[in-house]
């Protein structure tokens, strides 16, 4: 598939490819493993989402079902296989989640992409919800409430010396499936479809007046979509071994949204950006506390609000500023804005772990009288802690709206200065 | 002998109640140059709409080249050989000049579909996009955003969009609306350059253009044609005029 890349992007490429098999040599632990399978999976996921939503203009909340099918497919032809299957048979089974989640697209998305805009968003957030009761409903299939589970550990040989039993061959097979997914979801944004798919996204009208039936671009995109979806769900069968009825729920369907948003849709590397930030957030930040959702609800706010376009436009815009030669002017305000910001996350997270620990409840101990915040212990009965927080809040609500204003002045010169410069 | 380029008979639109469309029969013959002039309201775009099928036909026959097309959807329309432009400019914001030529021509060059091709590796697509902007004067805004090109280059863009997949019946609505004198001169040359050998049929206000580029006149008055003639004949037709301004004088141009 050389064939797709120009030499700065193979470079580029090759140096995500190398970077992703170096990484566990350097981050040993166990931990920092199943985190970077996580980041793997989910670097497909979003992506073929974006195929929807930033390539197609298709808003669905209900992408889960495409994910969800094919883990679920992929688990039961891996206990189908059991004993008599073989690595190799394992190492392809990915495919065979993309197979359920194409199969799940050419049925599902007949009927969802008869209409685009708000009546695609509704009808795919109905079928998600339908397919997220029937998985309740056909426990046979789905396993109930307990989900189904399997062993990736078939038969006795090995592929090249790979059972995929230990975590760090897993991650292997993540990896290089992650990579031949990018690759083709890459490749495919550079052909005709991928080309039409942004024009229905851009003016549908237009395109049926130069020959292009849009219903049938959107269902072509979403059976692709469903395809490479299905194929991450097929990834998160066999590095979990176990699949529940959560894994096609509309919450699976909202994260991968989450994700795909923040990274930003409008580039091809948005989603790659996003599902890496997310994962490190949820088990990362989940791991540190149970509040975790609100920090990431404050955070996806904070970037709707601020970048809509998400990280990667955020990069591009600096990139713009680095070959004007304005990158440079700005980099003191960057890290002088990067102070208050700080002070301000500081008292917030003070006041919100504190709150969190008296009134959140059992669990995370209820009626308890101290907590640890950033390794101190607090004493949430006395006034001090919480004097200390409000006062951290406030002054970084000033700091950040002084130094903030400047920062947005200087912004504001660099932009127009790029613009002039280009005009 | 061929059929015409589009034969409309008795044909009707009604909006709810009102009839829009109150009975149209009109040949436009093969290669003429075809205006469709009118006063407001008349329903000169409607009937743009009907023929592209952007809008339902209440009843009546539009023929393309002999072929019934009543039912068809606009893109079925669109592989039949007939391309139109729209008032209101109807581009792809977000691509640039380049890609919105390239992607008016690609279904006619039969790549459809297609997600095994690629794009860069076709020189046909690329060809032809590149011979229509060098056709509409946009070689040099290739790679802009359509979104920000200036009115004045929207508009050829939507003209190139519109002839660029080769189309043999063209379909003009109001091409030189809200240009300016040089800029309509412009259009008229780019319109009459790269409508040549082919049908074209335009709903236009400016009777500069009407009478410098018509080889035929036809005049919608309250979703009727009532008069089809040479502009010349069409300028001292007395019906016209009274339909048309509601007085005797002379339909000169720059009306509204």
């Amino acid at each position: 598939m050389s064939f797709v890349f120009s030499r700065g992007r193979l470079l580029l490429w090759g140096a995500c490819l190398a970077l992703a098999v170096a990484l566990p040599l350097v981050l040993k632990s166990g931990f920092m493993l199943s985190l970077l399978c996580q980041i793997g999976i989910m670097v497909v996921f979003a992506l073929s989402y974006n195929m929807l939503l930033g390539q197609t203009g298709l808003l669905s909340f209900g992408h889960a079902v495409y994910y969800g099918m094919g883990a679920f497919i992929t688990m039961h032809t891996l206990n189908m296989i059991g004993k008599d299957g073989s690595p190799l048979v394992v190492a392809l089974l990915p495919l065979v989640g993309g197979l359920a989640g194409l199969l799940a697209g050419v049925v599902l998305g007949w009927v969802t992409t008869k209409k685009a805009g708000t009546t695609f968003a509704m009808i795919s957030l109905g079928i998600g919800e339908l397919v997220a009761a029937c998985a309740l409903m056909f426990p046979g299939f789905f396993g109930g409430e307990g989900g189904i589970s399997g062993n990736r550990v078939v038969g006795k040989g090995s592929l090249l010396g790979f059972t995929w039993g230990p975590q760090v061959e897993m991650y292997g097979l993540i990896v290089a499936w992650a990579f031949v997914a990018t690759i083709a979801m890459f490749a495919l944004t550079q052909t005709p479809l991928g080309r039409m798919a942004n024009a229905v996204r851009d003016n549908p009208e237009r395109a049926e007046f130069v020959g292009y039936d849009t219903q049938r671009v959107r269902y072509l995109m979403l059976i692709l979509s469903g395809f490479f979806a299905g194929i991450a769900g097929g990834l998160t069968a066999l590095n979990y071994e176990i699949v529940t009825a959560e894994t096609l729920n509309a919450h699976t369907s909202g994260v991968v949204l989450l994700m795909t948003f923040v990274g930003g849709i409008g580039f091809f590397y948005g989603p790659i950006i996003g599902a890496i930030l997310v994962s490190v957030m949820q088990i990362v930040i989940g791991g540190m506390t149970h509040a975790w959702l609100l920090y990431f609800g404050l955070f996806f706010l904070f970037m709707v609000l601020m970048a809509p376009g998400g990280i990667a436009s955020v990069i591009a815009m600096q990139r713009n500023l680095w070959q004007a030669g304005l990158f440079g002017r700005m980099v003191p305000h960057y890290l002088a804005a990067t102070v208050p910001i700080l002070v301000l996350m500081a008292g917030l997270v003070g006041l919100i772990e504190m709150s969190y620990a008296l009134l959140a409840g059992e669990g995370v101990g209820a009626g308890d009288t101290a907590t640890r915040v950033m390794g101190m212990q607090l004493q949430l009965a006395s006034m001090e802690p919480w004097a200390i927080a409000l006062a951290t809040t406030a002054a970084g609500v000033l700091l950040t709206r002084w130094i903030g204003g400047r920062t947005g002045v200087a912004w504001n010169s660099a932009l127009s200065t790029l613009h002039g410069d280009k005009s | 002998m061929t059929a015409p380029a589009i034969r409309m008979q008795g044909l009707k639109k009604n909006f709810g109640v009102s009839e829009i469309i109150r009975g149209v029969d009109l040949d436009i013959h093969r290669g003429e140059r075809h205006a469709i002039i009118g006063p407001n309201g008349a329903g000169k775009s409607t009937l743009f709409h009907l023929i592209s099928a952007r809008l339902p036909v209440t009843s009546g026959i539009i023929e393309l080249k002999g072929e019934n097309v009543i039912g068809l959807k606009p893109f079925e329309i669109n592989r039949k050989g007939l391309s139109r432009s729209f008032q209101i400019t109807n581009i792809f914001h977000n691509l640039s000049v380049f890609e919105n030529l390239r992607c008016a021509v690609l279904w006619s060059l039969g790549y459809r579909y297609s997600f095994w091709h690629r794009l860069a590796g076709l020189k046909d697509a690329r060809l032809r996009a590149d011979a229509v902007m060098e056709d509409i004067g946009l070689t040099s805004r290739r790679d802009t955003p359509a979104g920000i090109l200036s009115y004045a280059e929207q508009r050829a863009l939507e003209i190139g969009i519109t002839i660029a997949s080769g189309a043999d019946v063209i379909l003009l609505d109001e091409p030189t609306a809200g240009m300016s004198r040089s800029e309509t001169d412009d259009a008229v040359a780019l319109i009459r350059r790269v409508t040549e050998g082919k049908t074209l049929v335009m709903v236009e206000h400016d009777m500069g253009v009407v009478f410098g580029l018509a080889d035929r006149v036809s005049v919608l008055v309250y979703g009727q044609i009532i008069a089809t003639d040479a502009p010349a004949a069409i300028r001292c037709n007395a019906a016209v005029q009274e339909a048309y301004l509601g007085t005797g004088t002379h339909a000169g141009h720059g009306h509204e």
